[in-house]
């Protein structure tokens, strides 16, 4: 039998001991196999025909021999017994490979010992072999079919890592950064108005006009470049290359070291967005030309209704 | 001595109705099983789980997380406040709503009025128009911070690509509010800003005509940006930060560490 382990067992035969009144040392010795337990008549396989103690053992343990009968069938008790492979899964697998191959069904031709094969002659009609265990009224079993370890059938990869629980561990930080962000909002909106300046005049353009903050960067470039390369092309193609980063970024890792070219290149379009926008921002002036902040005065209404 | 024991008792009968609240039909139909608010609640491992698991936040947080992840220096908060700055101008906004008429001369006067005649009007403002910036820079400095973790790095491509755009959309929302106090700052930035979409090649004068809504700015323009300030650019952002915070949980949460 597999290798199962300790606790899953024990808590198996627990239950199968309660389920069938026996005591569980007895269960589990004989589910381990290491003593066939003399009281309880051989059961062949641990997997197969559930507690059925009463009616079903003395004629399950001959049931075994009507091997190969007929045309060819097969027995699926005695495979069963042989690889420990519960009945009912190895009658479904030998039908349906049956099926699959276009032969007849190689189950229903054993009806070899009449009365004898509880299990290898379910009737066709219905799948579920099993005859009403007796079980006690009120109790629940739960039959464990297999225990398959989780390297057995795939590599698992995923090492254990160290997680920790959200509640409260992450929504108490969360909740702390709000009330921070919060607080600074209010009181930012306390003490600092809103700029309103005079109604909107379309006969009086003030010199400089500016965009808001987060364009200038883009009004600066205007400066340079032809209106349809600053106003479109760069903004489009930007906005295209972030999107594409993920896609045109094929190195897996993530480690700082392993990126020095992505960072690299990142940095500096960022580092040139920010120069671009402080300059658009505070040194350029009337006529959008080139002025000093501290000498000649800032030209920026956002940040200038701020000041006052 | 009397005193003391009346506080008790009266403290005592407190505890014993309020537990017995929590623990009412009512109250325990609102708060699912698991919930701190409930009767009864015990700090064991299966209930911080249930706090998660059994609520709304399991659409945004899973059951655990990596450790590494809930250090504040990560990612110091900055997607989460995003949200939690684009709520707060929601709700502001919603306040602003009340008292704002977008057409030509009657939209200054309310922004005025804010100030004069409306509780709290100026303040709200305020919140509404600092917050707005502020959102800007937090979106893109959470831009910044995936970046350099590399968390945009599969299977989170696609993730990243919703989040191009939601900056897209951020700055489109506080572009056209900028238009809505109809003063001076406002439609000569709106003209600055709006005359780059003029420049588009082949098309420029139609892209120009449909952000406008006609060949010069006018009161036409202010109930166009007006429209989609309310309600055109929060419907699409809202959409996409559905998606984005559904590939945040599916992708698989936080990045690895460095």
């Amino acid at each position: 039998m597999a290798d199962i382990p300790e606790d899953i067992l024990r808590r198996s035969a627990e239950a199968r001991a309660k389920a069938e009144g026996r005591p569980v040392e007895e269960v589990l010795a004989e589910m381990t196999g290491e003593a066939p337990a003399a009281s309880s008549p051989a059961e062949p396989a641990p997997a197969e025909t559930e507690p059925a103690p009463a009616p079903a053992p003395p004629e399950t343990a001959p049931a075994a021999p009507p091997v190969a009968s007929g045309n060819g069938g097969i027995d699926v008790a005695a495979l069963s017994v042989e690889t420990g492979v519960p009945e009912a899964i190895l009658l479904r697998a030998t039908r349906a490979r049956a099926k699959h191959d276009g032969l007849p069904d190689p189950t229903i031709a054993t009806p070899a010992g009449g009365g004898t094969a509880v299990a290898t002659a379910p009737p066709p009609t219905t799948t579920a072999p099993a005859p009403a265990p007796a079980v006690p009224e009120g109790v629940r079993t739960q039959r464990l079919l297999t225990v398959v370890k989780a390297g057995a059938i795939q590599q698992v990869k995923r090492e254990p890592t160290d997680k920790v629980s959200v509640w409260p561990h992450l929504l108490a930080i969360e909740f702390v950064a709000l009330l921070v962000i919060l607080v600074v909002l209010t009181a930012v909106s306390i003490f600092v108005d809103a700029p309103l300046l005079e109604f909107a005049n379309f006969n009086e353009q003030p010199n400089p006009s500016k965009a808001p903050w987060y364009f200038l960067g883009l009004q600066e470039l205007l400066a340079y470049f032809d209106p349809m390369v600053a106003g479109v092309f760069i903004p489009t193609f930007g906005l295209i290359a972030l999107m594409f980063i993920p896609y045109v970024d094929r190195n897996p890792s993530i480690r700082p070291s392993d990126r020095k070219l992505a960072i690299m290149i990142f940095t500096f379009f960022i580092v040139a967005a920010a120069i671009l926008t402080i300059f658009g921002s505070f040194f350029r002036g009337p006529g959008f030309n080139f002025v000093f902040p501290w000498r000649d005065g800032i030209f920026f209404d956002d940040l200038l209704t701020i000041l006052d | 001595m009397a005193e003391g024991n009346g506080n008790g008792g009266i403290t005592g009968l407190l505890n014993d109705l309020s537990e017995q609240f929590r623990s009412s039909q009512v109250w325990t139909s609102i708060f699912r099983p698991g919930s701190p608010f409930r009767g009864g609640y015990s700090d064991t491992p299966r209930n911080r789980s249930y706090v998660v698991m059994n609520n709304v936040m399991y659409h945004l947080h899973p059951v655990k997380v990596k450790r590494h992840g809930v250090r504040l220096s990560y990612t110091l908060c900055l997607g989460g406040l995003s949200f939690f700055l684009f709520v707060v101008l929601t709700i502001t906004g919603i306040f602003l709503m009340f008292y704002y008429r977008p057409t030509s001369p009657q939209a200054y006067i309310d922004i005025q009025a804010l100030a004069t005649d409306v509780a709290f009007g100026q303040f709200v403002r305020n919140m509404h128009r600092w917050g707005a910036h502020l959102m800007v820079l937090t979106v893109f400095l959470h831009m910044t911070r995936v970046f350099y973790h590399g968390a945009y790095k599969p299977p989170r491509e696609f993730n990243w690509v919703v989040g191009v755009i939601l900056l897209l959309l951020t700055l489109l929302l506080s572009f056209s509010g900028y238009l809505l106090p109809w003063d001076q700052l406002a439609l000569w930035a709106f003209t600055v800003g709006s005359t780059m979409g003029s420049y588009a090649p082949v098309f420029g004068d139609s892209v120009s005509f449909a952000l406008i809504g006609g060949v010069q700015i006018s009161a036409d323009t202010l109930l166009r940006w007006y429209v989609l300030h309310v309600l055109f650019l929060p419907f699409i952002i809202v959409l996409f930060m559905s998606v984005h915070f559904w590939r945040v949980r599916k992708d698989g949460g936080v990045s690895g560490p460095l």
